[in-house]
């Protein structure tokens, strides 16, 4: 068994088309009319057998109530949430910085990498990290480089 | 509320989120919301469960919880570290917040080791007030 699709709520998907294609670098799988609803899938350029379904979804499937409620959770942040590795996570994220993405954490070193959060054109949120093993160095005097000079002596 | 008006909020609490270190007014937030302060007070509270101000503070005391638990640093220096500019102030907002003081606090917490991502814990541990001074005793839903 293994996962293949996961779905998030969007507020707009063409919106979130452009977002996750020419912000995040994912591509679209499928892009498919149903009538009730459009299948948006995108894939992560890491990861082409993992999809994320842009979803967007309303009466017949969700209740008009439930789904304005619905959207006022993803508009206030508490949508869905991704974590996404890369292997820079500093370059990766001057680079969304660049595009103008919205900022939720600048990067910060953990006990398990160095992560950063973001937030998609929806309001979910992206947190991005790189582990520690990666072998990028850490900078200069972080915890990390000092973990790594100790086990290295 | 519209999804484009929660946002304008949603911008204006990730930048506490992210800057709760800086002096934050209510002003200053309503301007990064596009909103008048007393619009936006109203609004942030009918969104979020409490006003800007109380959202910074707990934000303040959340950060100090992990700085005293994790960390050596006085509590003097976890006070400023986070923001408040006087002892008095800090302490009163952490009783608040946590029902402890700062150095009870640490008491209790030393050496329970992070278990989970920071980021996680500070969703999940994430204060919710308790006695005096709240406006909602007990208040849960966030994160």
């Amino acid at each position: 068994m293994k996962i293949i699709t996961v779905a998030l709520r969007v507020l707009d998907q063409d919106r979130a088309l452009r977002f996750y294609t020419e912000s995040l670098g994912f591509t679209v799988t499928e892009d498919i009319d149903l009538g009730e609803m459009r299948w948006l899938t995108v894939t992560p350029p890491g990861q082409p057998d993992f999809n994320v379904l842009l979803e967007r979804v309303g009466p017949p499937f969700v209740d008009e109530d439930s789904a304005k409620h619905l959207d006022e959770l993803v508009a206030k942040g508490f949508g869905g949430t991704l974590f996404l590795e890369v292997e820079d996570i500093r370059a990766t994220f001057d680079a969304l910085v660049d595009k103008g993405v919205e900022v939720v954490q600048e990067p910060m070193e953990r006990f398990y990498g160095i992560d950063a959060a973001i937030r998609d054109d929806s309001g979910n949120q992206l947190r991005i990290m790189q582990p520690a093993d990666t072998g990028i160095p850490w900078p200069e005097g972080s915890m990390g480089a000092e973990r790594a000079q100790a086990a290295a002596s | 509320m519209t999804p484009e008006q929660i946002a304008h909020l949603r911008r204006a609490k990730d930048l506490v989120d992210r800057s709760y270190a800086d002096p934050l007014d209510v002003v200053a937030l309503a301007g990064h919301a596009h909103m008048s302060p007393a619009h936006f007070a109203r609004r942030f509270k009918e969104a979020f469960g409490e006003s800007p101000h109380q959202y910074v503070l707990t934000r303040r005391v959340e950060r100090a919880q992990e700085l005293l638990r994790n960390t050596d640093a006085t509590v003097t220096d976890v006070c400023f570290e986070v923001g408040f500019q006087s002892l008095g102030s800090f302490s009163s907002a952490f009783r608040r917040v946590t029902g402890s003081t700062p150095t009870a606090y640490r008491a209790t917490a030393i050496g329970l080791p992070p278990t989970i991502p920071g980021c996680w814990a500070a969703l999940w541990t994430r204060p919710v007030g308790r006695g005096a001074g709240m406006e909602k005793p007990g208040a849960s839903g966030r994160g």
